[in-house]
């Protein structure tokens, strides 16, 4: 084999003209694919620490709620109006219980015969179902009944919010001492501001938003709504905390709000009383439990995963049993086992299938196979494990053959040399090789499943679901289907309360995939 | 006289079986091998002897290694390999349907040209044949067994300190040594090894050379070469294969010094392959 002699100009060295401009045209390439790579690495990059930074950011508020401080005396006459000290009666007591705060309430804050709207506006403070945990307590513990007992209560979703700055932007400003004094409490008042300066900048730079600004006043324990501001006379109308005309002399802060009341869920007053009780240390923030203790509820400040973490971790059982077992049984056959013919492959080819197919149509087949031929009861975890079991399955069958796959053939020849059967060498040395791999790609259809919504929808696990299930039997719900009912709540508390569950789901998901590394460094090291 | 196949097959069978019945331990007859359509394997009959070293040799593709896994029917695992002919070891048809390939594989070992330990303890590597086959009845006899084993493969006094690391830790040579250990504890009566240096250094082929010279004293073996130096150091009698046909089968000394079929003198002497 003689190459080809050179040309005797280039006959000697390496370095031609024509060489060199090939080299660099190659160098040039490379580095140009290395950069396309890194870009598309810098790309993922960006996008997931985008998406993880504003899913924590939104979540940030859920993972603390404010509450209002009580200390009160348990009245029997709320509490057990029939007197009987039943503890079921108790803890069903809900609305004596919530009279007994609403009266505290109004005694502090309303005047004699207040009527009816004020009330409603003073009692939307927290919601009627926010005194059931207190209502528990005590009929755990009747004895505290007619004692004067301390607890708190959480603060209804647009108070909390308007308490962690949402909504609507606002900025407090110190307005002097007031000068003189006119009008009276029926009337409103003119009052001559120390200085409206700061006041007046901060409504002007609001209304450049084209929003419609309003201001509070504060004077000592009285609150004001500001209905005019002319240089530095405001008018002034009492809306709340102790009823006294201002006098000149007095220190004067403003509060301006970007909306007025008309314009957001939290009136002029419920932020004077929310303020006032600030003032008296009786609004507290505190770490979020109800998040994860509690279950689903209408109210966004009471809704907790509890009952959606458990039901996740129920589906997940079941979806286990049937999807790990199978799809490795399914895999050994197929890879180590079968005959390889038209119907093997026509298997073969319709498992790649299979994971391809859109996950909703295995919600059809659910309801259509377990519920309406089979009689199962809809909404509960055996039949959405079933159905993520059929959804995963092949996903962990084409995994686990890859993994099987990749296990060098000399093993098998080395075990079939020494007299081993097929089946010998298959569970003595080629299963245990192939573990990892098929244990990584069962977690991560597992991690597939965890996170699946739409086959549940059909099979009706979107029901809400207010009691942690006890067995796969029990109606529940799961983490994603709750993500997805908490996304589409009206209020606007919904939506730290999704991030916030979209975080124990990926909190889920990350501890999964840390099981899954785990394991795989245990076995590969017992080689 | 044992020159060709022709001659050889042509035999008077009452004379050939009084030269060389205690010898004989495989014989096989007119074996053919396909791989789906394709033939592999032509007619080919051979006898092995016992207590001796045969190599086959040839270029590559002529279908020795095929013709060697034919005698522990290791083609049976290569779904679209046919093998037709007969093979007869101490007399009995190994492909009859009586004869169990697992138990076949048991009398018949087999080292591989690439060394292929389990990714075990080197103890384990040993011990996995005889357990599996029940050789063993007490975890005493067991070690007894392993240790045996290794000491006949000529790897004892390097390994008897960490049975316990893995077998896949050790050298090539070491590994392939491994390979013949494991081979040989299930008490095999032929050994065969396909290239079994192959993918060894020179140090570590010499080891093995050697291992098989002892070896020779108590099992029947083959050994598949492309070495044509190897075969005529450790092998009694050499087979030449060319394309899927035996061309000829004789003593060692013979087949290299005088050959009679030009086509293994023109191998031989390095003009093709």
């Amino acid at each position: 084999m003689n190459s080809p002699v050179p040309p005797s100009s280039e006959q000697g060295t390496f370095v031609t003209d024509a060489a060199l401009k090939r080299l660099k045209k190659r160098h040039a390439a490379e580095s140009r694919f290395k950069l396309y790579g890194q870009l598309a690495i810098g790309i993922a990059i960006v996008a997931l620490v985008t998406l993880l930074a504003s899913i924590f950011m939104q979540a940030s508020s859920a993972f603390t709620r404010h509450v209002l401080t009580f200390d009160t005396t348990l009245e029997a006459s709320y509490v057990t109006p029939e007197g009987e000290r039943d503890p079921e009666k108790i803890a069903r007591n809900v609305s004596g219980f919530n009279l007994l705060l609403q009266d505290e309430l109004s005694d502090q804050f309303l005047p004699e015969d207040p009527g009816l709207s004020l009330q409603r506006e003073l009692y939307g403070l927290f919601t009627r179902l926010a005194v059931l945990p207190l209502a528990r307590k005590t009929a755990d513990t009747p004895s505290n009944i007619g004692t004067q007992q301390s607890f708190s209560v959480a603060l209804a979703d647009d108070i909390d919010l308007y308490l962690k700055g949402g909504i609507t932007r606002r900025k407090a400003v110190n307005l002097g001492q007031a000068g003189a004094v006119s009008g009276s409490m029926d009337d409103g008042f003119n009052i001559t501001l120390g200085k409206a300066e700061p006041l007046q900048s901060a409504l002007d730079k609001f209304r450049e938003d084209e929003a419609t600004p309003t201001a509070l006043i504060q004077i000592g324990s009285t609150w004001f709504r500001m209905t005019g501001l002319d240089g530095n006379t405001a008018s002034l109308e009492y809306i709340a905390g102790t009823p006294q005309a201002p006098v000149s002399g007095a220190d004067v802060s403003g509060l301006a709000l970007e909306q007025a009341q008309d314009n957001r869920t939290v009136t002029d007053r419920q932020i004077a009383w929310t303020m006032l009780l600030e003032d008296e240390g009786r609004v507290k923030s505190v770490p979020n439990t109800t998040l994860f203790t509690n279950s689903d509820s209408t109210y966004p400040e009471l809704a907790g995963t509890a009952a959606a973490i458990v039901g996740s971790l129920l589906t997940m059982l079941v979806c286990a049993m049937l999807a790990i077992p199978v799809g490795i049984f399914a895999a050994v056959y197929l890879e180590e086992f079968a005959v390889k013919n038209r119907v093997t492959d026509l298997i073969e080819v319709n498992i790649n299938n299979l994971a391809a197919v859109p996950s909703i149509v295995f919600g059809l087949l659910g309801a259509a196979v377990f519920i309406n031929f089979m009689g199962l009861p809809r909404s509960v975890p055996l039949v959405g494990g079933l159905v993520l079991g059929l959804l995963v399955l092949p996903t962990v069958i084409i995994a686990s053959r890859a993994a099987l796959k990749s296990v060098p053939p000399s093993i098998r020849t080395a075990a079939l040399g020494v007299g081993a059967s097929k089946t010998q060498a298959v569970f003595h040395h080629v299963l245990p090789l192939a573990a990892p791999g098929i244990l990584t790609g069962s977690i991560i259809g597992m991690a597939r499943a965890l996170g699946e919504t739409a086959p549940l929808l059909l099979i009706g696990m979107v029901a809400f679901v207010a009691e942690v299930p006890d067995s796969p039997t029990d109606e529940s719900t799961v983490l994603p289907v709750l993500i997805y009912k908490w996304s589409t709540g009206a209020e606007r508390a919904w939506e730290p309360q999704t991030a916030a569950a979209i975080i124990v789901l990926l909190v889920f998901l990350v501890l999964m995939n840390l099981i899954a590394i785990i394991l795989r460094r245990r076995f590969e090291r017992r080689w | 006289m044992d020159g060709n196949v022709e001659d050889f097959t042509e035999t008077d069978k009452s004379e050939r079986a009084a030269n060389m019945a205690e010898m004989i331990k495989v014989d096989c007859r007119n074996i053919d091998v396909f791989y789906d359509d394709k033939q592999a394997i032509f007619d080919i009959s051979l006898a092995i002897q016992d207590r001796a070293v045969t190599s086959f040799i040839g270029p590559s593709g002529c279908g020795k290694s095929t013709f060697l896994r034919c005698m522990n029917r290791m083609n049976d695992t290569i779904e679209s390999a046919k093998v037709t002919g007969k093979i007869f070891m101490d007399g009995a048809d190994i492909n009859d349907h009586s004869i169990d390939p697992v138990l076949l594989r048991s009398r018949v070992g087999m080292v591989f040209q690439k060394p292929n330990p389990f990714p075990k303890s080197i103890y384990d590597n040993i011990a996995y044949g005889p357990r599996i086959h029940g050789l063993a009845g007490s975890k005493s006899e067991l070690d007894e067994i392993v240790e045996s084993s290794l000491r006949k493969a000529g790897l004892w006094d390097e390994v008897k300190d960490r049975l316990p690391a893995p077998g896949t830790g050790l050298s090539g040579g070491q590994q392939q040594r491994l390979c013949i250990a494991r081979a040989i504890a299930v008490s095999p009566e032929v050994i065969l090894m396909d290239e079994p240096c192959s993918a060894l250094d020179p140090i570590a082929t010499a080891r093995i050379e050697e291992l098989i010279d002892e070896l020779r004293e108590r099992y029947c073996i083959v050994i598949v070469t492309h070495s044509m130096q190897q075969a005529a150091r450790v092998s009694q009698r050499t087979a030449f294969f060319h394309l899927g046909k035996l061309v000829e089968y004789g003593d060692t000394e013979r087949i290299f010094t005088n050959p009679e079929d030009t086509r293994t003198q023109d191998y031989i002497t390095g003009r093709f392959g």
